[in-house]
């Protein structure tokens, strides 16, 4: 926390520099991510791109200079697991765009970002609070669908998208979401998808003119798996038993696939195994609940445990659309519980950019990286702390949420709703 | 995930409950009486007053003691008492179960064990007045969703302490998280879901050994999308059908309670029926248990308060509430307590209007504040979530102190359960039950290090032999779960 950094206060009020092609952010302890902090140091950004980083960077002459002093700056948060801009409300049925019914609960070939809403009330509560990317990924069924990434820019979809696909989703562990009534005939399904699409990626033609066996799913499902069992498309598998998660790994093993393990809840117990097969882990860092028979080992100490063996971790919120403003709150928990500050500040920023193939562009502060950049007035994970600046591809967006136009609108009681004489 | 989400999926087997019906239960209970041992007739009992309804009856009463204890000083402790200001390098003496002494200097007895708390905060134990711990218990599944009597919209008969599995996992957890009183409600399926009851956190054979001797029960009520959809079938379907239906239960408690109480002065005649719902709600109306009404919006606030006053009942506190900040002056007039989280809301339609700041408005206006869970994973972190809401305060300009913050947490949820002559504050005389905190527990980063419940340690993170673990967890989950806790 930090009282010296009240220089840089801002309020909505204030026109933010939004048109600025040029900016030095000058004067304050910057976290790279890439290398060690940096005391009293300067980001300059150039066209939406940062070109300088570090304690003796020349500013050019042009460049609009916001003094930071005694702030800190850390690239824009990521989560890479949340159904931000598909899920509205989740209890209304037509606000909410993230599962595919797909053909017997197979929705490989499922776009979500199809739905993708640019208007979504809930890019500016999760933005303000620092995070300036999300992996958007679907839910249900035995394959979900595919996954893409997203940067909280204030534009259309197709200004959003960083890339899509980045992963395919698909879970191991819920017989019934996967119309099946054992965790084995889960695994049965996938090993038979998983090869079909493999015969399929190289008899294309014979299947267009009717000279295959019959597959277990549809052309675009086929198509959809094929990048995955060519080891070039993540594979997200959500599971949580420690059974569960061997299984996963013997089965990237035997297809090579590039696995991505999410939930994990009893990583833990396997966590060098995780490490010796190079799988990453997305996980959260609240769960200590044996909330059901697939997570009787979960444990606040998961993410450092995991850690410590050498796993890749990132964090996510994991869940709600509306709460994916706290994954600074599973950072500092995570580090409560073992997980290294840096490490930390690692599982939410270029983790899950390595993770989601985004690394080139976003999760650190280096030259050449999008300008995704959060001005704190102190530890970011602290709850007292707050995102003074977020900038998203260079640009601050300063857009207050809906939440903000309601405490302002009930400031006084009873509220003013039409103009008084 | 939050209770009150679970019920979105508990429709099903609601409806599969409703098809059973009263003839299946019936055939249940007269196979269960005959299968009685006969009586033995050379000792006739005398008539048990099962047949009579008498104003604060206790049929299931506490059986709980405090544990066993020795004085204990915690000194050097940044103490937060909720009853005054911080006090630095301050002293807590803990003795028979009471907190002995609190301040600057306090001297320590020969026999008592020194803690040195440098660096460290002590604040009361966390109380929850919204938990659904015992009667949704962990590892969850249908064979534990004990927490909705979903078979009619008005269920006053039901008492929470009966659904309540005392070796739910998810309870030494939230010790683990410093909380010490919980108050356990039905789920919000019904208009009157039925009764709460108010629990230690402490490790029990029964409930009744849990329960909080002399607490008041709560009656839980619901507003709002849970009881229309739950019964849109059967109704009520809407908004409107809900309000009936409180009124013609309100209505009908009014008469019965004018019966007993008449009965009960003058003894003429032979006693009413009684009735185990309206029994519930006319001790509401005699003042003797206190209404927890979950409601989101802020008009059907409005309209539950009209309905209280229509029925000479109070309400003594508003849960959820994510509209509380739209009617802050009304509650503050009202004396209604709001119950609320830092920022769960927009899952569902009338929670779409919840705001960060809700619970620092409704403080600044003067209503009591309480950081409420109705989750028990956010129930292990409810100073994060006193945290979180004070930081959305301070972004609008209102500054709430640790002193103030703490009530939050503590004297507020105690008022809430008519325990704030015992418990949520520091004072001498009151239940010594006590968190030591690794750090300022608004903090991210702070754990609860100790937990003392009436004096006794209850929970050491750093002593694996206080740290409790449920007969679930033994051989289920793996002894390092849970974490070092």
């Amino acid at each position: 926390m930090s009282r010296l950094c009240a220089a840089c206060l801002v309020s909505f009020a204030i026109a933010a520099p939004a048109a600025a092609q040029t900016l030095a952010l000058t004067g304050a302890k910057v976290f790279p991510v890439s290398q060690p902090p940096i005391e009293n140091a300067t980001v300059v950004i150039v066209g939406g791109k940062i070109t300088a980083v570090g304690a003796n960077v020349p500013i050019p002459a042009h460049a609009e200079r916001i003094d930071v002093r005694n702030c800190w700056i850390t690239p824009g948060l990521i989560d890479p697991v949340t159904v931000l801009g598909v899920v509205e409300i989740g209890a209304v049925p037509q606000s909410n765009d993230a599962r595919a019914k797909g053909d017997k609960s197979v929705a490989a070939a499922f776009r979500v970002w199809d739905a993708l809403n640019p208007a979504s009330t809930l890019w500016a509560p999760t933005r303000n609070e620092g995070v300036t990317t999300v992996g958007v990924v679907p839910t249900g069924g035995l394959i979900a669908g595919q996954a893409a990434v997203v940067d909280l820019v204030d534009g259309t979809a197709a200004q959003m998208l960083r890339r899509r696909p980045a992963a395919l989703a698909a879970q191991l562990q819920s017989g019934a979401a996967a119309d099946t009534s054992s965790r084995g005939e889960v695994l049965l399904r996938l090993r038979e998808l998983l090869q079909d699409a493999k015969v399929y990626s190289t008899h294309r033609q014979a299947y267009d003119t009717a000279r295959t066996r019959t597959f277990a799913t549809t052309r675009p499902n086929l198509e959809a798996l094929v990048p995955v069992v060519t080891g070039q498309l993540p594979l997200m598998l959500s599971v949580d038993r420690a059974a569960d998660i061997a299984t996963a790994l013997d089965l990237a093993h035997e297809f090579t696939l590039k696995l991505v393990l999410v939930g994990a809840e009893e990583g833990w117990m396997l966590a060098d195994r995780i490490a010796a097969a190079h799988v990453p882990v997305i996980t959260g860092a609240l769960d200590n609940i044996p909330g059901s028979f697939a997570t009787l080992g979960a444990r606040q100490e998961n993410a450092a445990l995991l850690r410590k063996a050498g796993v890749r971790v990132a964090l996510s919120t994991g869940g709600e659309s509306f709460n994916v403003r706290n994954l600074k709150q599973h950072a500092g928990n995570a580090v409560a519980y073992g997980l290294s500050w840096d490490d930390a500040l690692q599982a939410v920023t270029m983790a899950p950019a390595e993770i989601l193939g985004v690394s080139a562009n976003v999760g650190t502060l280096q030259p050449g990286r999008d300008a995704n950049v959060v001005v704190w007035d102190g530890d970011p994970f602290e709850f007292s702390t707050r995102a003074l600046r977020v900038l998203v591809h260079g640009r601050e967006i300063h857009q207050p949420s809906r939440q903000d136009l309601l405490m302002e609108r009930y400031k006084s009681a009873p509220p003013m709703y039409i103009k008084q004489p | 995930m939050k209770v009150e989400w679970v019920i979105v999926n508990v429709l099903t087997s609601a409806a599969m409950l409703k098809a059973l019906g009263a003839a299946a239960l019936a055939a249940m209970l007269s196979v269960a009486l005959a299968a009685q041992p006969p009586k033995k007739s050379d000792a006739a009992p005398p008539p048990g007053r099962g047949g009579l309804s008498t104003p604060n009856d206790d049929p299931f009463p506490s059986t709980y003691t405090p544990f066993p204890s020795r004085p204990v000083v915690i000194r050097n402790a940044n103490i937060l008492t909720a009853a005054g200001p911080l006090i630095r390098n301050g002293t807590i003496l803990l003795r028979n179960g009471k907190i002995a002494q609190v301040g600057p200097t306090v001297e320590a007895p020969a026999d008592a064990l020194v803690i040195d708390a440098a660096g460290k905060y002590v604040t009361p134990g966390i109380i929850d007045d919204h938990s659904h711990l015992g009667v949704y218990a962990a590892p969850g599944g249908d064979a534990l969703a004990d927490g909705n009597e979903a078979t009619n919209p008005s269920t006053p008969q039901v008492w929470a302490e009966h659904s309540v599995w005392p070796q739910d996992p998810q309870l030494p957890r939230n010790l683990a998280g410093g909380v010490t009183t919980l108050q356990i409600l039905p789920g919000s399926a019904n208009l009157i879901g039925g009764r709460s009851v108010v629990l230690k956190v402490v490790p029990a054979r029964t409930v009744q050994a849990m329960k909080f001797p002399n607490a008041k029960y709560g009656l839980k009520m619901a507003c709002g999308e849970n009881p229309k959809r739950v019964y849109a079938q059967r109704g009520p379907s809407t908004r409107m059908g809900n309000v009936a239906g409180y009124r013609a239960a309100w209505i009908q408690a009014e008469k019965y309670r004018r019966k007993w109480d008449e009965w009960n002065r003058d003894k003429k005649g032979d006693a009413p029926d009684r009735d185990l719902a309206m029994e519930t709600l006319a001790e509401v109306l005699r003042g003797n248990i206190l209404v927890h009404n979950h409601c989101y919006r802020a008009d059907e606030m409005a309209q539950m308060i009209d309905v209280a006053h229509e029925f000479g009942y109070a309400i003594r506190s508003f849960h959820h509430g994510v509209e509380a900040y739209k009617i802050a002056d009304l509650l503050a007039k009202e004396g209604i307590a709001a119950s609320l989280w830092a920022d769960w809301g927009g899952f569902k339609m009338e929670a779409i209007d919840g705001v960060k700041a809700n619970l620092p408005i409704v403080a600044r206006a003067g209503v009591r504040a309480i950081v409420h869970s109705d989750d028990p994973s956010g129930s292990q972190r409810l100073t994060q979530e006193a945290a979180k809401a004070r930081a959305a305060g301070a972004a609008i300009g209102i500054i709430v102190p640790d002193e103030e913050l703490i009530k939050w947490n503590t004297i507020n949820p105690a008022w809430a359960l008519g325990l704030d002559d015992r418990i949520g504050s520091l004072e001498a005389g009151k239940n010594a039950d006590v968190v030591l905190w690794t750090g300022n527990p608004f903090s991210v980063y702070a754990r609860a290090e100790k937990v003392w419940v009436d004096g006794a340690l209850m929970f050491d993170r750093l002593d694996t032999a206080h740290q409790w673990h449920t007969d679930f967890e033994l051989g289920f989950v793996p002894p390092a779960a849970g974490g070092v806790r």
